[in-house]
């Protein structure tokens, strides 16, 4: 009974601390009771627990461990999974090529993606129909485009590989290293211009017309007013698609991989995310597989803090 | 329309259910095209045959994909009651004892009659222990066969070889006539495990790795074996050998399409090849080599059905009727007539010659034949654990001697190490 006198005051406190003014009334939304955004974001952040903290708590966890695949005992190794992960050639062959896959999808989707837009910004008759064709790939699902891709370059009857062969060219898709590679990339390119082209195009067209008009009085050299007007005031959009092209050139290319090289890689290339799968679903390696899984994280959000530090500072989001 | 449909059917279940009390067991397997809709097909005989018990067959995508999904269903108490394995995942989950129950106990203890020597030799020891107690029940078994087009025959004038001695002599002839003379899918299967097989070549230490999981090692950069890849690069690099990287139907359509004098498919791919095929095509067993000894039987391949443990009595009931009910010679007759793989019993094989199945077509009668030759003591079968993983190290590695960047010698080598390390890190897991 002695708290009783308690209750109310404390109630007086809880509903003053809900009602007290934000720090800066002037700059930030409010809301009349702290808790409320905590309610809204709520579901947000269940989510996100369920579907990315746990899992990554649970890779973490497993890979210091060397397990059974059954779950029948798991054994501490330390950090033997992730020792031997590193010293593989294979798997330090396989990093080379996703860096290079990674930067060669970038640059080239992201570039192509710019160049189709500008141009289709500046057609006037028809853009309608122009645009629709440029933007409907994206509808495909990567696994079909993976397909179409695999018939495109089959070593029987691919027209890639006879245009190839006219040229004097022997293209071995699923042999040769190189050729799988090139096809690889050209595919997982393909894939990805009209996400680019899309954003690029709208991000053209937000330029105001006066700041067009007023370059082209500045400037008679259309490559100038491009460089000095149009791609500053694109950067905001290029930053963004810089951040997520390579996202998806290290994770979502996954489908377009799987699909060709029909599920058996032998010695074609393949990316880190696929080697993930491979060791851990196919190869019931749960601990490497981990261990490879943690190591892709880290080097990802590395490479996400330093994209934002050393790139994002120069763009200029007016 | 829809809702009556869906109201009479959930009347028509729920009436099922309570009127005979029927049990539910499932079945996982990785099957598809064809072979899958036969597995609906024997599923559905079974359920007729008899009203205790109700199987729902599932198909989860490929073998791999199967193994994959029965291993993450089990870690969640989800298993299903049979899961279908391959081959090469045999020692995975035979490694795990308490995952599985073996199919022999089970049949045994619901007062089913089980005998070893029904089942036809090739089959007996694959998917059981060392003492040779069945832990998978062998279900669709097939074995590597040589696919002969026979208009390449008559061209060159030639014969079909039984020894690679005698493909090495009609070989260049094929090629003159116009055709590539041999192409294989799948090497793996064909070159490194049957080639241990039918030439009766250790393929591990421990007893083929049956004796146990601690120190078993592979062997694969043996003198023969390195013989047997430089030959076939030899032969690549003359023209007389086809290789199209490790996907199973890019080595098989050059043959179907009448470009190739041999391909070694499995027996089991027979019945797609009925249709595909463009010219008329024979069989014979996949070759030997004479320099080695007779030519022993096969490893089966294809896969088997695994009881998987921690489930109710009464379903393992069921499941153990499943397995002797299809091991009846009728249904595997029938599954052997309509996919091609190989009945596995006696009863079963001498049902379908008497029906005459084997004056119609010959050809199917090429996989239980090989299966059924005189064994030797590294035929029986082997037992490697993380196998899978050591299958993608070959398939790299075989890629990397066709494509010309290391010697035969090499890759053999590097298999071998890479295998030991994988080999050392299952031995660790199962201890």
């Amino acid at each position: 009974m002695t708290a009783s006198p308690l209750v109310p005051a404390r109630l007086a406190a809880v509903r003053r601390w809900m009602a007290r003014p934000a720090a800066h009334p002037a700059k930030l939304a409010q809301f009349d009771r702290p808790l409320a955004p905590w309610l809204f974001v709520a579901p947000q952040l269940l989510i996100v627990a369920i579907f990315f903290y746990w899992p990554s708590v649970q890779a973490v966890t497993s890979s210091f461990y060397l397990e059974d695949p059954f779950g029948f005992g798991a054994a501490f190794v330390g950090l033997d999974n992730y020792r031997d992960a590193l010293a593989s050639n294979e798997y330090r062959h396989i990093a080379g090529f996703t860096a290079l896959f990674a930067a060669t999808v970038t640059a080239l989707s992201l570039g192509l993606g710019l160049l189709l837009a500008v141009k289709a910004d500046a057609v006037m008759r028809g853009s309608g129909a122009y645009k629709t064709a440029l933007i409907s790939v994206y509808a495909i699902a990567p696994p079909v485009v993976g397909l179409i891709g695999m018939m495109m370059f089959d070593m029987h009857i691919g027209p890639f590989t006879q245009a190839a062969a006219l040229f004097g060219w022997d293209m071995r898709v699923g042999i040769d290293y190189q050729d799988t590679a090139l096809a690889l990339i050209t595919v997982a390119v393909w894939k990805q211009i009209p996400y680019n082209f899309i954003f690029f195009l709208s991000g053209l067209q937000a330029v105001p017309s006066s700041v067009r008009e007023a370059a082209l009085i500045d400037a008679r050299s259309g490559w100038r007013r491009f460089r000095d007007v149009t791609l500053p005031l694109l950067a905001p959009t290029g930053f963004f698609l810089l951040v997520i092209n390579i996202t998806y050139a290290l994770f979502d290319t996954f489908g377009i991989i799987d699909v060709m090289v029909k599920d058996k890689p032998a010695n074609n290339p393949i990316t880190l995310v696929y080697k993930v799968y491979l060791d851990g679903f196919k190869g019931n390696d749960i601990g490497g597989s981990s261990a490879q899984s943690v190591i892709l994280m880290v080097v990802v959000a590395a490479l996400t803090v330093a994209q934002f530090r050393l790139i994002e500072r120069r763009v200029h989001y007016g | 329309m829809f809702k009556t449909v869906s109201l009479a059917t959930l009347v028509g279940a729920l009436g099922a259910t309570s009127a005979f009390a029927q049990t539910d067991i499932s079945w996982w397997h990785g099957m598809g095209g064809r072979n899958g809709e036969v597995i609906n097909e024997i599923s559905m005989k079974f359920n007729e045959a008899q009203s205790a018990c109700h199987l729902t067959p599932l198909s989860k995508g490929t073998y791999e994909e199967a193994l994959a999904s029965g291993i993450a269903a089990f870690r969640s108490g989800e298993q299903p009651n049979i899961l279908q394995v391959f081959d090469a995942g045999a020692a995975t989950i035979m490694a795990a004892k308490g995952a599985t129950i073996a199919a022999e106990d089970l049949i045994v203890q619901a007062g089913k009659p089980f005998n070893r020597e029904d089942f036809i030799a090739g089959v007996r020891n694959f998917y059981a222990d060392a003492d040779g107690k069945f832990i998978g029940m062998p279900f669709n078994s097939s074995a590597p066969i040589m696919y002969i087009n026979t208009e390449a025959m008559d061209a060159a004038g030639v014969e079909a070889p039984t020894t690679w001695e005698e493909f090495e002599a009609v070989a260049p002839k094929l090629k003159e006539a116009g055709y590539i003379p041999l192409t294989a899918s799948q090497l793996t299967w064909m070159f490194m495990e049957n080639f241990k097989s039918r030439n009766n070549q250790q393929f591990a230490t421990n007893n083929n790795g049956y004796d146990g999981i601690e120190g078993t090692e592979i062997i694969v950069n043996d003198d023969n074996t390195v013989m047997m890849f430089d030959k076939l690069k030899e032969w690549a690099d003359a023209g007389l050998f086809g290789f199209y990287g490790a996907g199973w139907v890019d080595n098989q359509k050059p043959f179907e399409e009448g470009k190739v004098a041999f391909w070694i498919g499995s027996s089991g791919s027979f019945g797609g090849l009925q249709k595909t095929a463009t010219m008329p095509f024979s069989a014979e067993f996949l070759p030997y080599w004479d320099s080695l000894g007779e030519g022993t039987q096969s490893f089966i391949g294809g896969a088997a059905l695994f009881a998987m443990a921690g489930k109710p009595a009464e379903e393992n009931a069921c499941t153990a009727e499943f397995f002797s009910f299809l091991t009846s010679p009728e249904i595997q007759v029938y599954w052997h007539k309509n996919t091609g793989y190989v009945p596995i019993t006696t009863a079963a094989y001498d049902m379908a010659k008497a029906e005459g199945w084997y004056d119609e077509t010959p050809v199917a009668e090429v996989g239980i034949k090989q299966l059924m030759l005189p064994g030797g003591d590294w035929s029986k079968g082997y037992r490697m654990g993380f196998y899978p993983q050591i299958r993608t190290v070959m398939e790299r590695e075989f890629n990397r001697i066709f494509s010309g960047e290391v010697s035969p010698k090499d890759a053999l080598d590097t298999i071998e190490t890479e295998a030991n390390g994988l080999l050392a890190k299952f031995a660790k897991t199962a201890s």
